[in-house]
């Protein structure tokens, strides 16, 4: 418990300093979630959930931990959980799985968090961009909460980046909660720039009415190690959820996807498509389950993760599970884990293509495909040259914000 | 949907057609698990002390192991203490002391469709018949050892041949390996073995049949197949078990080493008492097989189908370390009214250009539940390994579970891995095509069925194939409308 007990300390320490910068609603679940870490503390590699990735480990070095203001622009969408009034109260930690230890981490010591609420049917047309910055002078903790919440009828694009100093150890743990009510849109797309002193341990949970449509694009492009767990409830009939995800490693970057798709009401259509290519050392692992309850009849779901080694240390580990309780349903999934296809590499030779190139286009091509689903064009095309830049090794660091140093 | 209904009706109330007893004069030792027990066992096989040693520490090792709780199953708490470790129905002694076996074994043999008079029984396979704790009889052993292959029970085995049971045994499941395997490695009673040596093709197929009689037993049988450098073998195993309402305790090991051009084909039926239809009783079936191909261009295939027991808990695996060698694992999985499965396979590619096929067809009925589990791991070495995973489900009612597992873990960049999995309904228009040719439900369903099942059957002996048919037709047919 050696990792657990520093946090343990600090939250018994500045508990008090943290409810004192925080509001009710948050105050309010603290306890529950510090006395299940308390309990739990961290997941070792026997949890199945967390078998790809040594969490306490992680968590071990001594690290500052940041309970600075949030600085969040006036927007009329977005504002801060402590501001949020009603609608944090009703919804704030009401989604995410209060039983998860990093999840009950989080809660015990975020002290604020964005609330982005979009009322019932509107439609923002801006997509809505939280940066997340990770700055400091000494090795920083920082813990991020966000809620989400999309009434009735409403649609929004959300984009969050994040980006790190150099220089820095850095670990953050991240919780965001989604609410999509009946007949709502969301697009959400999560784009980590980091770098390889970064540790993040995202989790998003997703709770769906009826008639939604959500999209969630998780894109790895540079990072140390990192953890997205990401659990969607589909709670109202005829919904649709695509999860779509890339991710690039090299040096010794980890990178672990771990997805939920829970199918409870019947009607529903899930897709899922994550894809890595995976270089030098780096550890790539992607577990997805679809889980189709008894009720949950005329599912429909399909599930591909799809992935290129590299080099002859690359690792990979793929985890696509089906679990079934209905009989009238449809579903797939599929799994490759491969290299390139040495005919197409031959073909462009052949027409006079270096070889090097000719292995960043294939890499550039089979990215492609999830770029593509892209729908915010804007996002689409910087993040085509991104990834053809990350493949000529010339994306080191964020270049797009101006902030990263 | 009347008409369906009366059918799912009548084949859930379809019995289970060998779940008769047999009347013999049976030596059970004591309930009860301890050291004694073990030397007891040990002492009536009349074993070496090196094997009485092995069995003790697999029993030390097994008192600091906990049953584990990680399949997609609930087991029943099992009363170790509550079972007897061996059950000897062949200790029939004739007036001058002559020990015999009982007419009432070969009857019950019969019956089941096994003969072990060799006039009667089919001239392509040899028969070791092995009931409870002991093999009543291996047929066909002189035949076979003109080719000096040896085939009996692993009792006679470490009588006649310890040294060769000493190399092999524990090789390829240690008995650190699960806590299944140290039990079994504790207490384990008769079962075949098998050695094929050099150069040979073995002339028939090579077949055991359990049969669970006694009560309060359970059944820990171990099989050790060698195939040597450049011979063939074909095994292939069958078993059932009366009907009782409590659960039976099936703990058994079974070790594969094939050599450098060898190739051994391993099918099994498997048919032990699922159970009522309230899920009362039925055999727990927890087996480790495991198949090591350590020769070049070696090649293991299993094959299975597997319609009885309540609980099916087991991963027939292959470690490939001979370079370019193939396993292959073709599996149906049936299950109904309260049945759990949990199988698949493990393909663990060590040598360079192994490759390996995985078709998995799962079939869940009435309340049951059927996942397949599988791991395909690529270790460092082996360049260009291949795999192909296909595993389908199909759900027949609305109350029964489907479930995939497949495990890969990819630690070489040369290696291609493809896995596919689907989980569906019968097909409807399917359905529909056939009623509109006049053919009933009944009969569609159960065409279609042994359709998609066709692919993993076809693989079996023939002998087998039509067995395994007919099983899947009182498992399955009308189970849907």
């Amino acid at each position: 418990m050696k990792s657990e007990q520093q946090y343990i300390d600090f939250y018994d320490e500045a508990g008090a300093q943290i409810r004192g910068r925080s509001c009710d609603v948050m105050n309010d679940a603290r306890d529950r979630a510090i006395g299940v870490f308390r309990d739990k503390g961290f997941p070792t590699r026997k949890v199945e959930r967390y078998k790809y990735t040594d969490v306490a480990a992680c968590f071990e070095p001594e690290y500052g931990i940041a309970l600075g203001p949030l600085d969040v622009a006036d927007s009329p969408y977005v504002t801060t959980i402590g501001r949020g009034g009603v609608t944090a109260t009703r919804h704030y930690a009401t989604v995410a799985d209060m039983d998860d230890p990093l999840t009950a981490l989080n809660t015990a010591l975020a002290h604020d968090g964005v609330l982005i609420h979009v009322p019932r049917g509107v439609r923002v047309e801006t997509p809505i961009q939280v940066d997340n910055w990770l700055r400091g002078d000494v090795p920083t903790m920082m813990n991020r909460r966000m809620l989400i919440v999309l009434e009735q009828s409403a649609e929004a694009t959300i984009i969050i980046h994040d980006h790190a100093d150099d220089g820095q150890r850095f670990l953050s743990t991240q919780v965001i909660e989604v609410v999509v009510m009946d007949n709502s849109s969301l697009d959400m797309y999560e784009v980590e720039e980091t770098n390889k002193s970064c540790s993040r341990f995202s989790n998003v949970y997703v709770r769906m009415g009826r008639d939604c449509r959500v999209k969630h694009n998780s894109i790895t492009l540079n990072n140390g190690l990192t953890r997205n767990l990401c659990d969607v409830y589909l709670q109202g009939e005829n919904s649709e959820v695509t999860l779509n995800g890339c991710a690039i490693g090299d040096g010794e970057q980890h990178i672990d996807n771990n997805t939920l798709i829970d199918h409870q009401v019947p009607n529903c259509v899930s897709d899922e498509l994550y894809k890595y290519v995976l270089d030098d050392m780096s550890v790539g692992a992607f577990a997805g389950r679809v889980l189709v309850r008894k009720d949950a009849q005329k599912t429909s779901s399909r599930e591909t993760n799809s992935n290129l080694c590299a080099s002859p240390e690359a690792r990979m580990y793929t985890q696509p599970m089906l679990e079934i309780y209905a009989d009238d349903v449809k579903c797939a999934h599929g799994s490759t884990v491969g290299v390139m296809d040495e005919t197409a590499l031959f073909y462009m030779r052949q027409r006079g293509v270096p070889e090097a190139l000719a292995r960043m286009l294939l890499k550039n091509a089979f990215m492609g495909q999830v770029i593509d689903q892209i729908r915010y064009q804007p996002l689409r095309d910087k993040l085509f040259v991104k990834v053809e830049k990350r493949f000529r090794g010339e994306l080191e660091k964020c270049g797009v914000c101006g902030l990263c140093k | 949907m009347a008409g369906q209904n009366e059918f799912v009706r009548k084949v859930a109330e379809k019995k289970y057609e060998f779940g008769f007893t047999t009347d013999v004069q049976t030596e059970i030792i004591d309930k009860g698990l301890n050291e004694d027990v073990i030397r007891v066992i040990s002492a009536k096989k009349g074993e070496p002390d090196w094997l009485l040693q092995f069995r003790l520490e697999a029993y030390r090792h097994w008192l600091t192991m906990k049953q584990p709780a990680w399949g997609h199953l609930t087991l029943p708490e099992i009363d170790y203490q509550a079972i007897s470790y061996y059950a000897d129905p062949t200790k029939k002694t004739t007036d001058d002391g002559k020990k015999e076996i009982d007419p009432e074994l070969i009857k019950t043999f019969d019956k089941l469709g096994i003969p072990l008079e060799e006039r009667l029984a089919l001239s392509g396979m040899a028969v070791d018949a092995v009931m409870d704790s002991v093999s009543v009889k291996t047929t066909f052993k002189e035949k076979l050892a003109e080719k000096n292959i040896i085939f009996c029970s692993i009792s006679e085995a470490v009588r006649e041949y310890p040294d060769l049971v000493r190399q092999y045994l524990g090789s390829v499941v240690p008995y650190r390996d699960n806590y299944f395997a140290a039990l079994n490695s504790a207490v384990f009673s008769d079962g075949s073995f098998v050695y094929i040596p050099k150069e040979t093709r073995c002339p028939m197929e090579l077949s055991t049949y359990f049969r669970i009689n006694a009560r309060e037993t359970g059944q820990f049988e171990r099989t050790l197949i060698v195939c040597d450098e450049g011979s063939y073998v074909s095994y292939l195993e069958g078993c059932t078990a009366p009907m009782r309402d409590e659960n039976q305790l099936h703990a058994a090991i079974v070790e594969i080493v094939v050599m450098d051009n060898a190739e051994v084909k391993y099918s099994t039926v498997q048919n032990w008492y699922p159970g009522d239809e309230n899920g009362k009783g039925g055999v727990l079936n927890l087996v480790t097989k495991r198949g090591h191909l350590r020769g070049v261009n070696s090649k293991l295939s299993w094959t299975q189908v597997e319609t009885g027991s309540a609980i099916t808990w087991k991963y027939p695996s292959c470690i490939l370390s001979g370079d370019n060698s193939q396993a292959e694992f073709y599996s149906v999985a049936v299950t109904n009214n309260h049945q759990v499965a949990d199988t698949g396979t493990k393909m663990i590619h060590l040598g360079k250009n192994t490759r390996s096929t995985i078709i998995s067809k799962g079939i869940s009925a009435g309340k049951s539940e059927n996942s397949y589990r599988g791991l395909v791991k690529v270790g460092s070495k082996a360049d260009g390994a291949r795999n192909y995973s296909s595993c389908d489900s199909l759900l027949l009612g609305s109350e029964c579970g489907a479930h995939t597992f497949p495990y890969m873990d990819v630690h070489n960049n040369t290696a291609t891995i493809e896995h596919e999995a689907t989980t569906s309904k019968i097909n409807e228009e399917q359905l529909m095509y056939c009623n509109q040719r006049g053919i009933s439900t009944e009969e569609a369903v159960g065409l279609i069925v042994n359709g998609y099942a066709k692919e993993v059957i076809n693989k079996l002996p023939m002998e087998f194939a039509v067995e395994a048919q007919k099983l899947l037709s009182v498992s399955l047919e009308g189970t849907v409308g």
